[in-house]
């Protein structure tokens, strides 16, 4: 509410951009399973900057974007828990987490 | 109207659950199952077994009774639709669950693999699918995706001993998280161009303007490129066969079924409902991605030696046809659609359930080579898989070949004709990959190394096997039963 | 029509844009930025003591288990405050729903106290 008489939506827009991009970015160039975790968190709160500007800008009077920011963030804290215990698996089994030497599986 | 407007509103409008009710039933078993499973640890899987599978019956009874459903066509705000569209996709879906349930005893016995967690993330998973056909509100969708998706990486990984099953596990998780990444950011931008995450209002906030904006067409593209991801089309199908190699038999079963299903019960009510105003801009990049998933589908499919690997390829280009129903953005192309999904989803379980038998013990015998000869020395075995190889194939009487009829009619009738070609001359060379799977079976001697192998099936893994066995071919032959609820069933309420 | 085809011209300029200025971010610190390449810059620290070891050091796994936890819990805190702001006014029916919300996060204490989750090993 306070946002949107102060900063213009296109601030924050690419903001969240340049964060999801990044986030990306970490996805495919990253080798290791811990980071390419955190680059997609990177993308996660991308969103929520992208949810809470749109929010403010909208003046919603349901706050369904402050909402929708409060559940991703618990659905992120979900998805590192269970990722770091995939990660675990695989290191305890194979002494490594680096993606690209993780290749039993191919055609 | 959203939730925190119900919710403030100052007289309390009463809370209806019962278009919620199959949800509660199954997350209540699993959390039963849960605390089972915590306070009386037990070697003894039967107990786990019955209580799913009555927990599963329960959430069919809750949902049939939904068919009739007289209230209004949304409750808790809009969030959950009471439409038999949901019923439809639930049942689809609970069907699926009942017969993965009997199969994962069969399997996870053999195995060694027996453990009180799987049956409640399964539940949970379970819940997450058809929670996602009933939702309407695009937070809800997200949430209910994630719910199925995160249940079913750890199941994938469940065999966590196996190093296949933890790589499959590791690729599913960081690819579902990557493609989910780019479904929150395109709910971010429907929710920015239309002002409400509500199906129905964002319909109401697009065909208001004369022209689509720009950022509701990047709403379009993310969310299409985050279904994409989880009904495995092309190119977003990479996780699709190491996934499904990867996990147990009886978790790919029910996946390949369920998250199928599931999805596209989603992405039919997304973009049949909120997007339809768009039709015109998604129906031609729907298209390309149905073409694309068909050709590169059926083409690699042919090269593997691995059956779960082929099956896996045969689902991605399966993907594709359904998509063909979808891209027609029509009536017809949605009831195809549907079909297509059901029929899919019972072929594919049950040529997964075979695949579970006969590799006797966990992850053995999945090379095309054992299957040699199966026919001889299994003929139910080797009748059914032939069944549903057919089928996936196309091929009359099958329910299969009546699902792609339909589908195609469906797209020519929309005018989508070089489209219905593709997808014709592709289906006629993956029909050649179905058919030596099913000429290994009935002419050629068994491998020396499983000739003497004996293959025990019991009265689950009976029923996971003959069941969509039976549906297949009735189906194909009386598909008027499933066109009659489908009349019905394909109209989205609000 | 025009400005319909023009809405996806604002899509590709942005997409357009987007590259270009990765590309010239890029581009210019390539051909601006000092080269000197030498074989001390590829040290871990420029000065002082040459580390030990690798950068990746094992940690006891037991404290992401607690660390796992703390997280899963903590965030869960977070739907507590937009609900103590007005539960208030919504009266019993609020009440009992938090109530439901925090009983299945005990469930998931307890379960994990009854797998030996919660003890040293």
């Amino acid at each position: 509410m306070i946002a949107a008489d102060t900063i213009r939506l296109p601030i924050p827009l690419i903001f969240s951009a340049t964060l999801f991009s990044a986030g990306v970015y970490g996805v495919l160039a990253r080798r290791n399973a811990v980071l390419v975790l955190m680059s997609v968190e990177l993308m996660l709160n991308a969103v929520n900057v992208n949810l809470v500007a749109f929010s403010a800008h909208l003046k919603d009077k349901l706050f369904t974007g402050q909402i929708f920011a409060l559940f991703v963030i618990t659905v992120a804290a979900a998805e590192v828990g269970i990722g770091l215990a995939i990660v675990i698996l695989i290191y305890r089994n194979r002494e490594m987490i680096n993606v690209d030497e993780v290749n039993l599986l191919k055609w | 109207m959203g939730p925190l407007a119900q919710a403030v509103a100052p007289s309390h409008m009463p809370i209806v659950l019962r278009p919620l009710l199959p949800e509660l039933i199954l997350v209540g078993t699993a959390l039963a199952l849960m605390l089972l499973d915590a306070l009386r640890p037990t070697p003894d899987q039967r107990p786990f077994v019955l209580l799913s599978l009555a927990g599963v019956a329960g959430a069919a009874a809750a949902t049939l009774s939904l068919w009739t459903w007289k209230g209004p066509g949304s409750v808790l705000g809009g969030m959950i639709a009471a439409d038999r569209f949901a019923v439809y996709f639930r049942l689809v879906i609970l069907a699926a669950a009942a017969l993965g349930i009997l199969l994962s005893s069969y399997y996870l016995d053999r195995a060694g693999e027996a453990r009180g967690e799987y049956y409640p993330l399964l539940l949970f998973a379970t819940a997450g699918m058809t929670l996602i056909t009933a939702a309407s509100d695009l937070i809800l969708i997200f949430l209910a995706l994630e719910i199925l998706s995160l249940s079913l990486y750890l199941l994938t990984g469940f065999s966590f001993r196996r190093l296949a099953s933890a790589e499959a596990s590791m690729k599913y998780f960081l690819l579902g998280a990557f493609s989910s990444a780019f479904f929150l950011y395109g709910i971010a931008f429907a929710y920015g161009a239309t002002g409400t995450t509500n199906l129905a209002g964002i319909a109401t906030a697009l065909a208001s303007r004369v022209n689509g904006d720009a950022l509701a067409l990047i709403a379009v593209g993310l969310l299409a490129v985050g279904f994409s991801f989880k009904i495995a089309a092309v190119p977003f199908h990479m996780w699709t066969p190491d996934a499904y190699q990867g996990a147990p038999t009886c978790v790919t079963a029910f996946m390949s079924a369920g998250t199928k299903v599931a999805a596209f019960g989603a992405f039919l009510r997304v973009f049949g409902v909120a997007f339809l105003p768009l039709a015109h801009d998604w129906r031609a990049f729907m298209g390309v991605l149905a073409a694309i998933s068909i050709i590169v589908g059926s083409v690699l499919a042919i090269a593997q030696t691995d059956i779960k690997r082929l099956l896996a390829y045969s689902s991605i280009a399966q993907a594709g046809f359904i998509l063909v129903g979808l891209s027609a953005g029509t009536q017809a192309g949605i009831q195809s659609a549907m079909f297509y999904l059901a029929v899919y989803a019972g072929t594919v379980l049950g040529a997964f359930a075979v695949v579970a038998i006969a590799s006797v013990r966990g992850e053995e015998h999945t090379a095309l080579s054992s299957y040699a000869g199966l026919a001889r020395r299994r003929p139910l075995l080797g009748l059914a898989l032939t069944a549903f190889l057919l089928s996936l194939a196309g091929i009359p009487p099958m329910a299969g070949f009546i699902a792609k009829v339909s589908v195609f009619s469906a797209a020519v009738q929309a005018g989508s004709w070089p489209l219905v070609l593709i997808a014709v001359l592709a289906s006629v060379a993956a029909a050649f990959f179905y058919i030596r799977v099913i000429v290994l079976m009935y002419m050629q001697d068994p491998a020396p190394e499983i000739e003497g192998v004996r293959i025990e099936s019991d009265p689950a893994g009976w029923a996971a096997v003959l069941a969509p066995a039976f549906l297949t071919v009735v189906f194909g032959i009386l598909p008027g039963l499933l066109f009659g609820l489908l009349r019905t069933a394909s109209v989205v309420r609000f | 029509m025009e400005s319909y085809y023009a809405q996806y011209g604002v899509v590709v300029a942005v997409l357009i844009a987007g590259i270009g200025l990765v590309a010239v971010a890029f581009t210019a610190a390539r051909i601006v930025a000092p080269r000197r390449p030498l074989p001390e810059k590829l040290t871990t620290y420029e000065c002082g003591i040459d580390p030990v070891g690798e950068g990746w050091a094992q940690t006891q796994i037991r404290y992401y288990i607690y660390a796992f936890l703390f997280v899963i819990f903590d965030v869960e805190s977070v739907f507590l405050f937009p609900w103590a702001t007005i539960f208030e006014r919504l009266g019993m029916q609020a009440v009992v729903e938090m109530g439901i919300f925090i009983f299945i996060l005990a469930l998931g204490l307890l379960y994990a106290y009854r797998k030996k989750v919660l003890q040293w090993a």
